[in-house]
C-alpha cells in the first residue's frame, strides 16, 4: 500500500466520520484557544500593571539642595537653599555626560494664591521648563505646555493642573482665560491631563491635579525674585529607563560633585533621592505576574493536551473493531499504524489552524467587551500548537498502534 | 477415532509423505488433491488471569483443496477458535498449522497479515463491514492491502458483487442493506482476492431463513466452482449442505476426518 493510497484512506475516515472529527478538532481547537488567550490575558495585564507602575515614576530621580550630613558639623556651599542652579540642570541634560539620562526639569515651587475674577485658590505654583512634561510622565487635555520660547521671552502664561481650573473657571473653558498669580496677570494656555491623587508620586506636590505651571525665567523673575534667580528648589531627573536608575544616579551624583567642587560624597550639598519602594514594589510585581503567567499557561495546556488525549483515546478505542477487520483483510501493523497518523495529524493540524485563528481572533474582539488588554504571545502560540498537535498524535497514534499489535480476533471481538 | 489420535501427528514424516502422494498421483485421475489445511494436534489455551481454559486440546486434520467442510459442534465447543486459527486471525498455543503448505505458526505479524490477504476470505456472522463506506469499497478492501492499482480494483470489486447478485446495490451502504444484503457485500469481500480458502463463520446466524439460504446457495456455488469453502456453523441443516461434517466437542474432532484414500466429497 504506497503512501498516497494511504493517506486517502486516512483522510476517508476523517470525512467519513464528520462527528468524531468535529470533536476532535474543536478538542484541540479549543486548547489551543485557551492558552492563547489566557496567555494574552496574562500577558496584557502584565504590560498594564508594568506601564502603571512606570506612570507613578519608578524612573524618577530627585535632587533637591542641602547636605544631609550635619552630622560632621561641616556644610559646604552657599547655604541650602540655592545650592542647585538650571546650570546644573543643563550639565545633567548633556547625553555625553549622562547618558542614561533621558530628560531634566529643574523646578521651584512656592504656594501662592491664583485669582480669576471674583474667585480666588490657593495652590501649588512650580516655575519650570517644557521637559517637567516628560520627567512628570504628564500630558495635556487641552491647549499647550510652556515652551521653551515661553522661556526666552519671560511669558506671562500658566498651565492649570485640571483641579486647579475647575476651581478657578468651574465649567467654563479656561484656556485663553486670564488668571492672577501673586498679583502678576497670566494667560492660561493649557490644562494638564487628570492623573488621579492616588498615583502621586512626588513628595512636593500633595496633589498632581491641583497646581499651576509657569516658565521657570518668569517665576525666577516675577514670583521667587531676589538673589536666587538662577537657583531651583528641586532638579527632576527621569532615566531612560527603570533599570538604567541606578546609573543615572551615579551619573548625577559625580556631575553634581564636580560641578559643585565637592570632593567627598559625605560633604555633597546636596541629596538625590530615588522613588526606591515604587521600584521594588514593580520589580517584585512583575516577578510575580511572571510566575503567574507562567502556571497559568502551564495549566491551560495540561487542560487542553488532557481533553486531546481524552477525545483521541476514546475515538481509537471504538475503532478497535475497525482495526481488527482492517487486519482480517490483510493490513499489516504498519498500515494501521500510518493511517492513523494520517488522521491524527490532519485533525491536530485542522485543529491547530482553526484553534490558532480563534484564539487570534478572540485577541482582537475580546478587549472591545472587556477593559483588559490581551496581548498575543508568540512563544506561546506557537508552544500551544505545536504541544497540541504534538498531544493528538501522540494519542492517536499510540492506541491505534497497540491495537494494531493485537490478535485481529481480539480487536474484532473489543466492544 | 479422535483427532488426537491421528497417526504420526507431531512428527514431520507425515507431511511430507502426504506432499510425495500428491506430487505422485498428478497424472492420474481422480487425484488426491493438495491439502490447503494440514492441522497437527494443535491446542489452543486462553489464560484468564490464573484461568487457563483449554479451547482446543490436540486437533489434527486436513482440509483438501476443493473441499467443502462443515464444522459442526455446539457452542463453547472450540469451533470458533479453530475458525480463528484455520483463518491465522489467531495463532495456536502448540501444535502444527499448514496452510497451502507453509507453517503459519512460524510466521511475524507481516507475513500472517500477507496470507489473511491473499489466501482467505472471510464472512463473518456479524458482516462486519465498516458502515461508512460504500459496498464496492468494503469489497475492494482486501485489495487496497493487496496493493492492486485503483481502477483494477473497482473492476473486481463490482465483479465480485455482481457475482453473489448484488450489482444494483454497489453505491448503498451496509446501514442501507438488509442483512442478507450486507452478508452477500460481506461474501463479494471474501472471493474478491480469489483465495485458496473461503472460511465463514456462521454466516447465517443473524439471517432469517430466506437470506440464510442465499448464503449457503451462493456456498454451494463457490464450491462447485471449484473453490475450498469451510463453514463454521452449528445448525445440522446449515452443515449438510458441506461435502463433509468434522464434528467438534470440547476442544476435539468426534469425526470427520478424510478418508484414508483422501477422496473428496460424497
Amino acid at each position: 500500500m504506497n503512501v498516497l493510497e494511504t493517506f486517502r484512506t486516512g483522510l476517508e475516515a476523517v470525512v467519513s466520520h464528520r462527528l468524531r472529527s468535529a470533536l476532535t478538532v474543536l478538542g484541540i481547537m479549543i486548547g489551543i484557544t485557551a492558552v492563547i488567550l489566557t496567555v494574552g490575558l496574562g500577558e496584557g495585564a502584565q504590560q498594564q500593571v508594568s506601564s502603571q507602575i512606570s506612570a507613578l515614576g519608578s524612573n524618577l530621580l530627585t535632587v533637591t539642595p542641602g547636605s544631609t550630613t550635619s552630622s560632621e558639623g561641616i556644610r559646604g556651599g552657599f547655604g541650602s537653599a540655592s545650592t542647585l542652579t538650571v546650570g546644573d540642570a543643563t550639565a545633567l541634560s548633556s547625553r555625553v555626560v549622562a547618558p542614561d539620562i533621558n530628560a531634566v526639569a529643574p523646578a521651584t515651587t512656592v504656594s501662592d494664591s491664583l485669582v480669576a475674577g471674583t474667585t480666588n485658590w490657593t495652590t501649588t505654583v512650580v516655575g519650570t521648563d517644557p521637559s517637567w512634561l516628560t520627567v512628570r510622565g504628564r500630558s495635556m487635555t487641552e491647549g499647550r505646555f510652556i515652551a521653551d520660547h515661553d522661556l526666552a521671552t519671560r511669558a506671562d502664561v500658566v498651565v492649570l493642573g485640571a483641579t486647579t481650573a475647575q476651581e478657578l473657571f468651574g465649567f467654563r473653558d479656561p484656556v485663553g482665560q486670564t488668571v492672577d498669580v501673586a498679583g502678576q496677570p497670566m494667560s492660561v494656555i493649557g490644562v494638564l491631563n487628570t492623573v488621579g491623587s492616588s498615583s502621586s508620586s512626588s513628595s512636593t506636590t500633595s496633589n498632581p491635579d491641583d497646581q499651576a505651571i509657569v516658565p521657570l525665567t518668569t517665576a525666577s523673575a516675577l514670583l521667587f525674585g531676589g538673589s536666587s534667580r538662577n537657583s531651583v528648589s528641586q532638579i527632576l531627573i527621569q532615566a531612560t529607563s527603570s533599570g538604567t536608575l541606578s546609573a543615572a544616579y551615579q551619573e548625577a551624583d559625580a556631575e553634581l560633585l564636580s560641578l559643585h567642587g565637592v570632593t567627598t560624597t559625605a560633604s555633597a550639598d546636596f541629596t538625590i533621592t530615588s522613588e526606591q519602594q515604587v521600584l521594588s514594589t514593580a520589580t517584585s510585581v512583575d516577578k510575580t505576574l511572571t510566575v503567574l503567567l507562567g502556571g497559568v499557561a502551564g495549566i491551560s495546556l495540561l487542560v487542553g493536551g488532557i481533553g486531546v488525549m481524552n477525545i483521541m483515546l476514546v475515538s481509537v478505542t471504538e475503532r478497535i473493531r475497525e482495526i481488527g477487520l482492517r487486519k482480517a483483510l490483510g493490513a499489516t501493523p504498519r498500515v494501521i499504524r500510518r493511517q492513523f497518523l494520517v488522521e491524527a495529524s490532519v485533525l491536530g493540524s485542522v485543529g491547530g489552524v482553526l484553534g490558532a485563528g480563534l484564539g487570534l481572533l478572540g485577541a482582537a474582539i475580546l478587549p472591545h467587551f472587556i477593559s483588559d488588554k490581551i496581548t498575543i504571545s508568540p512563544v506561546a502560540t506557537v508552544g500551544a500548537i505545536v504541544i497540541a498537535i504534538g498531544i493528538g498524535i501522540a494519542f492517536g497514534v499510540y492506541p491505534a498502534s497497540r491495537a494494531a499489535r493485537l490478535a485481529p480476533i481480539d480487536a474484532l471481538r473489543s466492544e | 477415532m479422535t483427532a488426537s489420535k491421528h497417526p504420526g501427528s507431531g512428527s514431520p514424516g507425515p507431511l511430507g509423505d502426504t506432499g510425495e502422494v500428491w506430487v505422485e498421483n498428478t497424472g492420474t485421475y481422480p487425484l488426491v488433491r493438495p491439502p490447503v489445511i494440514e492441522a497437527h494436534d494443535v491446542w489452543k489455551t486462553y489464560r484468564n488471569g490464573s484461568l487457563e481454559v483449554d479451547a482446543l486440546r490436540g486437533v489434527s486434520f486436513e482440509i483438501r483443496s476443493g473441499e467443502y467442510v462443515a464444522v459442526m459442534g455446539p457452542s463453547g465447543s472450540g469451533k470458533s477458535t479453530l475458525m480463528h486459527i484455520l483463518g491465522c486471525l489467531d495463532v495456536p498455543t502448540s501444535g502444527s498449522f499448514l496452510l497451502a503448505g507453509e507453517d503459519v505458526s512460524a510466521m511475524s505479524e507481516e507475513e500472517l497479515a500477507h496470507v489473511r490477504n491473499r489466501r482467505i476470505g472471510f464472512v463473518f456472522q456479524q458482516f462486519n463491514l465498516l458502515a461508512s463506506m460504500s459496498a464496492w469499497r468494503n469489497v475492494e478492501l482486501p485489495l487496497l492491502y493487496a496493493g492492486v492499482e485503483r481502477a483494477e480494483r473497482k473492476r473486481r470489486a463490482l465483479e465480485a458483487l455482481e457475482r453473489v447478485g448484488l450489482d444494483s446495490r454497489v453505491d448503498h451502504r451496509p446501514g442501507e442493506l438488509s442483512g442478507g444484503q450486507q452478508q452477500r457485500v460481506a461474501m463479494a469481500r471474501a472471493l474478491v482476492t480469489d483465495p485458496d480458502l473461503i472460511l465463514a463463520d456462521e454466516p447465517t446466524g443473524n439471517l432469517d431463513s430466506v437470506s440464510a439460504n442465499d448464503i449457503i446457495g451462493l456456498l454451494a456455488d463457490l464450491h462447485r466452482s471449484g473453490r475450498t469453502v469451510v463453514l463454521i456453523t452449528h445448525d445440522a441443516d446449515v452443515a449438510e449442505a458441506g461435502g463433509r461434517t468434522m464434528r467438534i466437542r470440547d476442544g476435539q474432532i468426534l469425526e470427520g476426518e478424510p478418508a484414508e484414500s483422501g477422496a473428496v466429497g460424497r
